[in-house]
C-alpha cells in the first residue's frame, strides 16, 4: 500500500483506539471518581478554592453555571487587552516587540478566549515572550471552558429531574488538570526532542550556506504548541503555523500533533456514553460524526494526492499531488487529512496552505467549518452536535407517532425555540459578514490575494473560520485591517458563547422536567437509522444552506478549472 | 355521524372551501402561520414587479415570465388555504348538521309551583327544571330529577337503537337535542346557554375554538426558523451575485426563497391538526381539544375494565359438575328450574348450557330438561339477596333448591346437619384458582327428608372477548402497558389478565383504587389513559391524561373527561391512541419530506441563477432542465402541486403500524425521506419538459 495512505490510516486508528480508554478516563474525572493525578493536583486544588473561596461541592443550575463561564471569560478578556497592548515595555521581550494596536489585541485577545486564534499577527514579530505565554494560558482556559460546559451538558443528560448540575468552577479546574495538561506536557516532551525550542532566549543568529547571516525566531514553543492541538486552539507560536520547521518538525511531530488535537474531542464522545451509562449512544454518535469526517477527509486526500490538473496542463509532474503550499515532510496525503480534521475539529492549525488547496478540497475544508461537530472542537463540538441531535428528535419522534423526547425528557417548544435559533446563528454571522464584506469593496478589496470566486471563497472562509470558531485561514486574505479585526471579532464572540449557552440551557430545562421512562413506542436515539437522521438533518440543515454561496466560490471554481 | 360520507372531496364542501381559500388570503389570517406568510408577502412583491414590467422596466424578464411566477405563487397560497379549508369544511358540515336540530327547540320550564312555560331553550339557565314527554326534543343538557323514559340519542350518536334514561344512578344524564320517544320525565338543567354539550362540540368541529396544540407551536417554531435562514441564505445572495457580476431577477430571488422555506408542511400542518380531530369524531369520539388527541398519541398506560372491555359483558355457565352420587339429569334439572325465573345474564346462560348438545342428552332427559320451562307456574321464585348469598326456586311440593356461593350453601348444608363434600370443596377451588366463578346447586327434598344435599357445582366463566389477545400485543408493540380494572378476587383477576394477556390488573377495584394506580404511573413520569362512565369515574377521569367518558355517562363524568365518547364502546381508547399517533406521524413524515424536497430545488434553481454569468456551472445542472426560466418555473410549479397533492394525505393521516418506534422510523424515513429527495428531482424534470413545450 502506498506508504502515504498507510500513514495517514495508522495515524486516524491510533487516535481512535486511544479515545476510548481515554473517554472513560474522562468520564471518571467528571462523575469525581478518584484518578491517578488526584494526589497531584488535589491539595493545590484546595488551596486554590480556598483563596478565592469557592466551594467546589456547592451545586449550580445552568443559568449560574453560564453566569460562571461568562464572568471569568470577561476578566481573561480584560487582562489579555491589557497585556497585549501593553507588552512592549513588561517584561519578557528579549525582541523588543512593540504592543499590539488597540483593534488587533481586541482581534486577538477575543480570538484566543474563545478558543478560536484567529491570528491576524506574525507571533515571531507580533508578540512578546509574555505576550505569548498569556495566549497560551488562554489557550488553556479556553479549552478547559469548552469542557466544562460539556460537563454541564454531561450532568444535566444524566440527572433524571434535577436543577442541580454540579459545579462549574469544579469541571473547569478538573478539565485543565486531570485531562489538558496531562497530555499537554506529553505532546511537548515528544516535540521537545524532535528539536521544537523551548527557551526564553531572543533570536538566534545562523549563518546560511551562502553566508549570509539569518535572524531565527524562536521561543518557549514547545508548550505553546501543545496544548494548541491538545485545547483544539489551533493558534501558531510562529506565523505560518505547524508547517514551521520548528512547530512541525518532522513526520513523527505531524502525527503527534494529529493525534493530539483529535484525541479530546474523540474522547468525549465516549466519555458521554461512559458517563451515562448509555455505550450505544456514544457509538451512534461516533459513528454518524466519523462518517461525515471520512466523507469530507477521503475526496480531500484524493484530490491532493490527484495534483492539480491546470499545473499538469503546464507540463510539470505532479505525481506527488498538489504540492503547492505543502511541506515535502509531510506530503499531500498527511496535509489533505490534516486540512480536514483541522478544520472539522475546530483547531485551525495548518500545515499546509489551504489557500492553495484543490478547489473542492477547500469547499470540503469549508464544509467542515460549517457543520463545526463532525468530532469538533473540545466540549464545544458535542455541544454543537446536540443540537442537531434536538432537532432529529424532534423531527424524527413525530415520525414514530409520540410528542418528541431525547432521553426520557419531552422535546417542546422552548427546546426547539434555542436549538433554531443556534442553527440560525452560523449561517446568520458567516453569510451576513460575508455579505457585508463583500458589499463593502471599499475595506475589503485591497486585502484579497485573489480576485474572482477565489477571493470570494477568501472571504467565504475567514467569516466561517472566525464563526466556527476555526482560526484557520485561507491566508490569501491581509487579514490584519481595521475592518477584518473589528468584524470578526464581533463574530467571534457571538459564535462562541451563544452556541455554548444554548445547548446547555437545552439540557438544563431538559434536566428539570419530568422522566418519562422508555417504551417499546419511544423512539431509540442509539440506533443507526437515528444515526442517518441526525446526519441528513446536518447536511440539509447546516450544509445546503450554504450551497448557493459555495456555487459562486469552490464550485465554480472547480467547474472554470476543468 | 356514523352516516358521513367518506368521500373526502364532496362536491358542496369543496365549494364552500374553494371561497374560504379566497378569504383566507387576508394577512390578518395569514399572519398566523409564519411560512406562507412570508410566501404572502413573496407573491405581493412578484405583483409589484408585475407592474413594474408593465410600465416598461426591461431588467426583470419578460412580462409572461412574471406573471407566471406570480400565478404559481399565488396558487400555493390558495392551495394551502384550500388545505386548510377543505378540512374545516367537514367539521362544519358535521356541525350545521348538529345545529338544525338544536334550533329553537320550545322548552317547557316548570314554574315554582309546578306550572309548565313554554319558552325559547336558549333561556333556559342552569338550575332551571322543565318537562319533556314522548315527542318532545330535548332543549338543553341537564339531569333527570324524576321520571323515567327512552330516549332517541341518534342526532349525537348516530346510534338508532334508542337508550333509557331515568333519574338517579349512572344513567341519569341527558343532551340537548335528543328526542323522547315514551314516558316523562322532569329534567334539570345543568349548563349556562351557549355551553351546552351540542354548543361546545359545534364550536369544536366548527375549529372556531381551536388552539395551536404545543406539539403545533413547537413545529410552527421550528419552521418559522427553516424560514428565517433561507431568508438570510436569499437576502445575502443579492450581494454574493453582485460581485459574481451575475444580475438575479426578483423573480428568482422568491422563486428561490418560496422553494426552500418547507411551504408544503407549512400550508398542510393546520389542516393536519383539524382533520385529526375529525378522524377522532369519525370514530364518533367529541374531544374537547386538540391537544387531547396528541396527547392521546403519547400515551404509556391505558386502564381498561374488565367487563365490556375485555371480557363480553357477563359471566356465562359453561360448564356442570355433578356431584357424587348424583344423577346428571336430575342436577341439570334442578339446576335450570333455579334459574328459570332469573332473568340476569348469569341465570340465562344456566338454561342455555344446559339446553345445548355439549352433556349429549338422552332423549327422555330431553323431552324432562324442555318440560321444565312449563313447569314455572306453581314455583316461588326467591331472588337473591347479599345477605343469603343465594338464589333459587322453592317448587310446589316443598322442595327447595337453592344456587349460590360456596361458602353461603355450606353454611346451609351444615346447619342441616350434612356434611359439605370434600370433592365439591376441592371442585369450587379449581375453578376459582381457573379464573371461573363457581355457583353450588343444593336440594332439600321434604319426601327425601335427608336434610340439604349438594347437587354439583355450575360453572361460570368469563368469556373473553374474541380478539382482544391481537389488539392488546398490537398496544404492546406500542409501548403501552395495558391495566384490567375489575372488581373480581384478585385470583379470578389474574387468570383473566393473563388469558387476555393484559399487562397488569387491579383486582376488587374501588373508584379509589383506579385513582391511585393513575397516580402511582404519572408519579413515574407515565401518561395515563382511561375510560369511565359513572359520578364516581370523575375524579380518576379528571386525573388521567386522557380521561374518555362515555356519553351514556354522568354529567359529571363528561365534565371531568377530556374527550367523549358517543358509541360507548370501550375497546375505543385503542382507536383514540392510534389517532393521536397519527396525528403526529403526519406532521413528523410531512416535515421530513418538505424538507427533504429541498435538496433538487437547490439542484434546479441554483444552475439557473447563475449560469447566465458563470457558464461553468452548467456542471450543476444535473437534471439537464431545459433553460433556467423552465427551471425556476418547473420549480415553483412542484412547489406548488405537490400541497393539493398531499392534502388526502393530510387528511386521512398517514397510517400507523405497530411495528415499533425503531422500525417506524426506518420505514418513514425510508417513504419520506428518501422518496422526499428523489420524488421533486423527478417531478421537475416532468414539469420542464412540459413547460419547455411553451418556451
Amino acid at each position: 500500500m502506498n506508504t502515504e495512505i498507510f500513514g495517514v490510516i495508522v495515524m486516524f486508528l491510533i487516535t481512535c483506539i486511544l479515545a476510548i480508554p481515554f473517554g472513560k478516563y474522562i468520564a471518571k474525572v467528571y462523575t469525581g471518581e478518584k484518578t491517578w493525578l488526584d494526589s497531584l493536583f488535589s491539595p493545590f486544588e484546595k488551596i486554590f478554592f480556598k483563596i478565592s473561596r469557592i466551594n467546589p461541592a456547592s451545586q449550580m443550575n445552568w443559568k449560574e453555571h453560564m453566569v460562571a463561564l461568562l464572568t471569568i471569560n470577561l476578566i481573561w478578556f480584560l487582562l489579555g487587552m491589557f497585556v497585549l497592548m501593553n507588552q512592549g515595555w513588561l517584561p519578557l521581550n528579549p525582541d523588543q516587540n512593540p504592543g499590539m494596536s488597540a483593534h488587533l489585541a481586541f482581534n486577538t485577545v477575543i480570538s484566543f478566549v474563545v478558543n478560536c486564534n484567529l491570528q491576524h499577527y506574525s507571533g515571531e514579530t507580533g508578540l512578546s515572550y509574555l505576550g505569548q505565554l498569556w495566549l497560551m494560558f488562554l489557550q488553556f482556559v479556553s479549552a478547559g471552558t469548552g469542557m466544562a460546559a460539556a460537563a454541564v451538558l454531561f450532568t444535566a443528560l444524566k440527572e433524571r429531574t434535577t436543577t442541580e448540575l454540579g459545579n462549574f468552577y469544579n469541571y473547569f479546574i478538573k478539565s485543565c488538570t486531570r485531562i489538558l495538561l496531562p497530555i499537554s506536557l506529553l505532546t511537548a516532551i515528544i516535540l521537545v526532542f524532535n528539536g521544537t525550542p523551548m527557551t526564553f532566549d531572543g533570536k538566534d543568529t545562523m549563518i546560511s550556506l551562502q553566508g549570509d547571516s539569518i535572524q531565527v525566531s524562536r521561543g518557549p514553543a514547545a508548550g505553546f504548541i501543545a496544548i494548541k492541538h491538545v485545547g483544539t486552539n489551533g493558534g501558531g507560536f510562529f506565523g505560518v503555523n505547524s508547517a514551521h520547521p520548528f512547530e512541525n518538525p518532522n513526520y513523527l511531530t505531524n502525527m503527534t500533533e494529529m493525534v493530539a488535537q483529535m484525541i479530546i474531542p474523540l474522547a468525549m464522545i465516549f466519555a458521554l456514553g461512559y458517563f451515562l451509562n448509555r455505550k450505544r449512544l456514544s457509538y451512534m454518535i461516533f459513528g454518524t460524526m466519523t462518517v461525515g469526517f471520512l466523507a469530507l477527509a477521503i475526496p480531500n486526500i484524493v484530490m491532493e494526492m490527484h495534483g492539480n490538473p491546470a499545473i499538469t496542463q503546464m507540463g510539470i509532474d505532479t505525481s506527488a499531488g498538489a504540492m503547492e503550499g505543502k511541506e515535502i515532510r509531510f506530503g499531500a496525503a498527511a496535509s489533505g487529512f490534516w486540512s480536514i480534521a483541522t478544520t472539522v475539529i475546530s483547531t485551525g492549525s495548518v500545515n499546509a496552505m489551504h489557500d492553495s488547496t484543490m478547489p473542492l478540497s477547500g469547499m470540503n475544508e469549508l464544509l467542515a467549518m460549517i457543520i463545526n461537530s463532525f468530532y469538533g472542537g473540545v466540549g464545544v463540538g458535542i455541544l454543537n452536535f446536540f443540537i442537531f441531535i434536538i432537532l432529529a428528535v424532534f423531527i424524527s419522534g413525530l415520525m414514530v407517532g409520540r410528542t418528541p423526547e431525547f432521553l426520557g425528557k419531552k422535546v417542546e417548544a422552548r427546546e426547539v425555540k434555542i436549538a433554531i435559533i443556534i442553527a440560525l446563528i452560523h449561517p446568520f454571522l458567516i453569510l451576513v459578514g460575508t455579505a457585508l464584506s463583500v458589499a463593502l469593496p471599499q475595506y475589503t478589496m485591497d486585502t484579497l490575494n485573489n480576485p474572482g470566486f477565489h477571493g470570494f471563497s477568501e472571504m467565504l472562509y475567514e467569516f466561517t473560520s472566525a464563526s466556527a470558531n476555526n482560526g484557520s485561514g485561507f491566508e490569501g486574505l491581509g487579514d490584519n485591517t481595521l475592518w477584518w479585526n473589528i468584524s470578526t471579532g464581533f463574530v467571534l464572540i457571538l459564535s462562541r458563547f451563544i452556541p455554548i449557552i444554548g445547548p446547555v440551557a437545552i439540557a438544563g430545562l431538559l434536566a428539570g422536567k419530568k422522566y418519562i421512562p422508555e417504551s417499546a413506542g419511544t423512539l431509540k436515539t442509539d440506533t443507526s437509522t437515528f444515526g442517518l437522521m441526525v446526519f441528513a438533518v446536518i447536511v440539509i440543515i447546516a450544509a445546503l444552506t450554504f450551497f448557493p454561496a459555495l456555487a459562486i466560490g469552490p464550485i465554480a471554481e472547480y467547474f472554470s478549472m476543468k | 355521524m356514523k352516516s358521513h360520507n367518506k368521500s373526502l372531496f364532496q362536491k358542496d364542501l369543496v365549494q364552500e372551501a374553494l371561497k374560504q381559500s379566497c378569504v383566507k388570503l387576508n394577512p390578518k389570517i395569514m399572519f398566523r402561520n409564519p411560512v406562507m406568510f412570508t410566501v404572502e408577502i413573496g407573491t405581493a412583491i412578484m405583483l409589484a414587479v408585475c407592474i413594474w414590467t408593465l410600465m416598461g422596466e426591461r431588467s426583470q424578464g419578460s412580462l409572461g415570465y412574471n406573471i407566471t411566477v406570480f400565478l404559481i405563487l399565488l396558487l400555493t397560497l390558495l392551495f394551502a388555504n384550500f388545505a386548510e379549508a377543505i378540512a374545516e369544511a367537514r367539521g362544519k358540515a358535521q356541525a350545521d348538521s348538529l345545529r338544525k336540530t338544536r334550533e329553537e327547540t320550545p322548552a317547557k320550564r316548570l314554574g315554582s309551583n309546578g306550572e309548565i312555560q313554554v319558552i325559547a331553550s336558549s333561556s333556559l339557565k342552569k338550575g332551571d327544571l322543565f318537562y319533556c314527554e314522548a315527542g318532545d326534543i330535548i332543549p338543553t343538557d341537564g339531569e333527570i330529577v324524576e321520571g323515567l323514559a327512552t330516549i332517541d340519542e341518534s342526532a349525537i350518536t348516530g346510534e338508532s337503537a334508542p337508550v333509557i334514561r331515568e333519574a338517579g344512578g349512572d344513567k341519569s344524564s341527558v343532551t340537548g337535542g335528543t328526542k323522547v320517544l315514551s314516558d316523562q320525565i322532569k329534567v334539570s338543567v345543568t349548563t349556562q346557554p351557549g355551553e351546552s354539550f351540542l354548543d361546545k362540540m359545534i364550536a369544536l368541529v366548527e375549529g372556531a375554538s381551536r388552539q395551536k396544540t404545543p406539539n403545533e407551536i413547537a413545529l410552527t417554531i421550528l419552521l418559522a426558523g427553516f424560514t428565517l435562514v433561507f431568508i438570510i441564505v436569499c437576502v445575502t445572495l443579492k450581494p454574493f451575485a453582485d460581485y459574481a457580476n451575475t444580475p438575479i431577477t426578483i423573480a428568482a430571488f422568491i422563486s428561490l426563497f418560496v422553494c426552500l422555506i418547507p411551504t408544503t408542511i407549512g400550508g398542510l400542518l393546520s389542516a393536519i391538526g383539524i382533520a385529526g380531530m375529525d378522524r377522532a369524531l369519525r370514530a364518533n369520539v367529541i374531544t374537547k381539544s386538540g391537544k387531547a388527541v396528541e396527547t392521546a398519541g403519547d400515551i404509556d398506560v391505558l386502564l381498561l375494565d374488565k367487563t365490556g372491555t375485555i371480557t363480553i359483558g357477563n359471566r356465562k355457565a359453561t360448564h356442570f359438575h355433578v356431584a357424587k352420587h348424583v344423577e346428571k339429569a336430575h342436577f341439570l334439572r334442578s339446576a335450570m328450574l333455579s334459574s328459570v325465573s332469573d332473568d340476569t345474564p348469569e341465570g340465562k346462560s344456566i338454561i342455555e348450557l344446559a339446553r345445548s348438545n355439549e352433556y349429549k342428552h338422552t332423549a327422555e332427559e330431553l323431552a324432562m330438561i324442555n318440560s321444565v320451562t312449563h313447569e314455572t307456574s306453581d314455583i316461588t321464585f326467591i331472588r337473591f339477596t347479599a345477605e343469603t348469598r343465594s338464589s333459587g326456586v322453592d317448587l310446589a311440593d316443598g322442595t327447595r333448591i337453592r344456587k349460590g356461593a360456596s361458602d353461603s350453601i355450606r353454611r346451609l348444608v351444615e346447619k342441616s346437619g350434612n356434611n359439605f363434600p370434600q370433592e365439591i370443596i376441592s371442585r369450587v377451588e379449581t375453578i376459582a384458582s381457573d379464573g371461573g366463578t363457581p355457583l353450588v346447586v343444593c336440594e332439600e327434598s321434604p319426601i327425601m327428608g335427608k336434610g340439604v344435599q349438594v347437587l354439583g357445582v355450575i360453572e361460570l366463566q368469563d368469556i373473553i372477548k374474541p380478539g382482544i389477545q391481537e389488539r392488546f400485543e398490537r398496544l404492546r408493540k406500542m409501548g403501552i402497558k395495558t391495566v384490567m380494572v375489575t372488581g373480581d378476587n384478585p385470583l379470578t383477576a389474574k387468570f383473566i389478565a393473563e388469558k387476555a394477556g393484559v399487562d397488569d390488573f387491579i383486582a376488587e377495584a374501588k373508584p379509589e383504587d383506579k385513582m391511585n394506580y393513575i397516580k402511582k404511573e404519572q408519579a413515574s413520569g407515565r401518561l395515563v389513559a382511561m375510560m369511565g362512565d359513572g359520578t364516581n369515574d370523575a375524579p380518576a377521569l379528571a386525573q388521567a391524561d386522557v380521561g374518555v367518558a362515555m356519553n351514556s355517562g354522568t354529567q359529571a363524568a363528561k365534565e371531568a373527561g377530556n374527550m367523549v365518547d358517543l358509541d360507548n364502546d370501550p375497546t375505543k381508547l385503542i382507536e383514540i391512541v392510534e389517532i393521536g399517533k397519527q396525528l403526529l406521524m403526519t406532521r413528523g413524515t410531512l416535515t421530513t419530506f418538505s424538507i427533504a424536497n429541498d435538496v433538487a430545488k437547490y439542484f434546479a434553481i441554483i444552475p439557473a441563477l447563475f449560469i447566465a454569468a458563470i457558464p461553468a456551472l452548467q456542471g450543476l445542472n444535473v437534471m439537464s432542465l431545459h433553460s433556467p426560466e423552465s427551471a425556476i418555473l418547473s420549480a415553483v410549479i412542484f412547489n406548488a402541486i405537490i400541497i393539493p397533492i398531499l392534502i388526502p394525505l393530510a387528511l386521512k393521516g398517514v397510517a400507523y403500524k405497530p411495528i415499533g418506534a425503531s422500525a417506524l422510523l426506518r420505514r418513514n424515513l425510508f417513504i419520506y425521506g428518501i422518496g422526499g429527495i428523489i420524488i421533486p428531482f423527478m417531478g421537475i424534470k416532468a414539469i420542464d419538459i412540459v413547460v419547455s413545450l411553451f418556451m
